[in-house]
């Protein structure tokens, strides 16, 4: 699917550069222990803005939930609908959560529960993507 | 002059405050709304500015208040539907120049400030109190009800407009872009619409409670019967056209499973309150509902939307702090006009409330038994944004007017308007009104 180009900013810089890399990382307050995303400038929790840091992803995880988008506002998506959205839990913290349009699995044939592993997926402007796939 | 937004210390967002300090002694008296349209038509008299200025002339006059008399305003600055001024396209001057202008040009236009209407409305000469209850009229009525409460104004104005421009929802712009920003594509990157998250709870819900999405039909049409008896509501002003099972069921999808009317139609409108002390209120043309209580949530989902766990044990925290700052019960509520705009979380609020004893699981069998106004268990009797369009105020205008017995044909008649609670927009975040016949 032709999704836009991603342009990393300040807050997400280190979330791209790693998905040029072919890794997932999300952030994480060393303070607290404890994962988040989407990013913030401070932990969600402590309110620190000195203990993030870029924490490793194994890169699996399940289907929570879906849905299907059928008129959705992205110009560029639109040749593709009906497609899914997918939420997927990582298998580190299932309480964060990524968006993924499961690559190979067709229109509302989703299966929720099922375990997905993550791959890279590049942007119209070349910018890797984290995207997920079905594991068979 | 430049007016603050609301701090946050003015709202009631944690549980364990209880009864509400002001409670009964803050009144709703006057109502004012503007006419609707799908859209702006470029012309002054038409435009966001102007219909603001209608409703709060209306709103003046319902309440019997002289302009100099009003020494308080509250608006919410924002008034897009998802419709913003194109980029590069000419500012429309005419329209701008035929007002006292501020110094932002597309104020009343597209965004309003209560510097725009002071200029323009030169009999408020005596409002000293301005302030910005930003995101809807919800959170505007709060400000408003607790200004008053502190003394901070003694006769408020409060307001909220829409305008809606030439395009689709939310289309255009950055969605149109070849790129979109590192922050924005984590959730935006995946082009769902605005009813994505909700339908992704509904979904949830469903398969939790082995509900389906046509038993949300009797919901859309007893919402959409309503709004049609709303005569300032977009669907009773242009197309007075009930909604049937089977055109429910026949609507294309969104996000499934949200559908086409499960999401609002995008209008122009404003509408305006009148607020006052208790004692002002005695003295007034029009019979004063009493405010009960204010309430809010300012909860956050954990990661990119709010899963169904997240949200039931939300709405029944904003409950607890509904029903305590208030100093009542689930079975005080004489009728609910919790937000519909999606129309699928409906039934969350009304959950978390416990409304008529509803428990989590419970609305969508609830919606197939009698919820009409000629009923024992009204739901949304104003139509909601499914019977009259988004405005996310039709369900504050509709409590007032129950409750003083001048709803019209939407009277409820099943049971007596004594108290009723409003609010939203979001089950997890938004902000809530409970309304009294009684200050007691």
């Amino acid at each position: 699917m032709a999704k836009q180009g991603v342009e990393p900013d300040e807050l997400t810089r280190e979330f791209w550069r790693a998905a040029n890399e072919d890794r997932l990382v999300i952030q994480n307050c060393k303070a607290c222990d404890r994962l988040q995303h989407p990013p913030l400038a401070r932990c969600s929790e402590c309110a620190s803005a000195d203990h993030l840091e870029w924490k490793p992803m194994c890169g699996r995880g399940t289907i929570y939930n879906y849905g299907v988008v059928h008129d959705g506002p992205i110009r560029s998506l639109h040749p593709d609908q009906p497609f899914n959205v997918a939420v997927i839990k990582l298998e580190e913290d299932a309480g964060i959560q990524m968006f993924s349009h499961l690559p190979g699995t067709p229109s509302d044939e989703v299966p929720v529960g099922a375990q997905v592993e993550v791959i890279f997926e590049a942007s119209e402007n070349g910018q890797k993507v984290p995207e997920w796939r079905v594991v068979t | 002059m430049t007016t603050p937004d609301a701090p946050e210390s003015m709202f009631r967002s944690e549980v364990g405050l209880g009864v509400w300090e002001h409670r009964g002694k803050v009144a709703a008296v006057g109502v004012g709304h503007a006419p609707t349209s799908r859209r702006w038509d470029g012309r002054a008299e038409t435009c966001v500015g102007q219909i603001s200025i209608d409703a709060l002339r209306q709103a003046m006059d319902d309440a019997g208040v002289a302009p100099g008399d009003v020494d308080g305003l509250v608006i919410d600055t924002h008034t897009t539907t998802g419709a913003f001024w194109p980029r590069g396209n000419p500012l429309p001057m005419e329209v701008i120049d035929s007002f006292n202008r501020t110094d932002e040009p597309l104020d009343g236009i597209t965004q309003l400030s209560a510097e725009w209407i002071l200029k323009n409305m030169p009999e408020l000469k005596n409002v000293t109190f301005t302030m910005n209850g930003i995101g809807c009229m919800s959170r505007a009525i709060c400000v408003a009800a607790q200004a008053v409460g502190d003394g901070l104004t003694g006769t408020c104005l409060v307001l909220k407009s829409w305008h809606n421009l030439e395009g689709r929802y939310y289309q255009g712009g950055a969605a149109a872009a070849n790129t979109i920003g590192g922050t924005a594509a984590i959730r935006g990157l995946w082009g769902t619409p605005a009813c994505y998250g909700t339908a992704l709870q509904f979904a949830e819900y469903c398969c939790k409670y082995g509900k389906t999405h046509d038993m949300m039909a009797p919901f859309m049409e007893n919402s959409r019967r309503n709004g049609l008896m709303f005569p300032e509501g977009y669907w009773a002003q242009h197309r007075p056209e009930e909604l049937t099972e089977e055109d429910y069921l026949a609507a294309r999808w969104i996000a499934k499973p949200a559908s086409l009317f499960d999401n609002d139609i995008p209008i122009m409108v404003s509408a305006a309150y009148l607020y006052t002390t208790a004692e002002r209120a005695r003295d007034m043309k029009q019979k004063p509902v009493y405010i009960l209580n204010h309430a809010s949530s300012r909860t956050r989902a954990r990661s990119l939307t709010p899963t169904l766990d997240e949200v039931e044990a939300d709405t029944a925290r904003t409950a607890h702090k509904i029903y305590e700052g208030a100093g009542i019960t689930a079975a005080d509520l004489s009728f609910e006009n919790m937000y519909d705009g999606f129309s699928l979380f409906h039934q969350f609020h009304l959950e978390g409330l416990g409304y008529r004893g509803v428990g989590f699981g419970e609305a969508l069998d609830f919606y197939q038994t009698d919820i009409s106004i000629e009923g024992p268990s009204p739901v949304q009797p104003s139509g909601g944004n499914v019977g009259c369009g988004r405005s996310r105020f039709w369900m504050h205008t509709d409590c007032i007017q129950q409750i003083q017995g001048r709803a019209g044909d939407r009277q409820i008649t099943g049971v007596k308007p004594e108290v009723a609670v409003s609010g939203g927009p979001m089950p997890m975040g938004g902000d809530y009104t409970v309304w009294g016949a009684s200050p007691d």
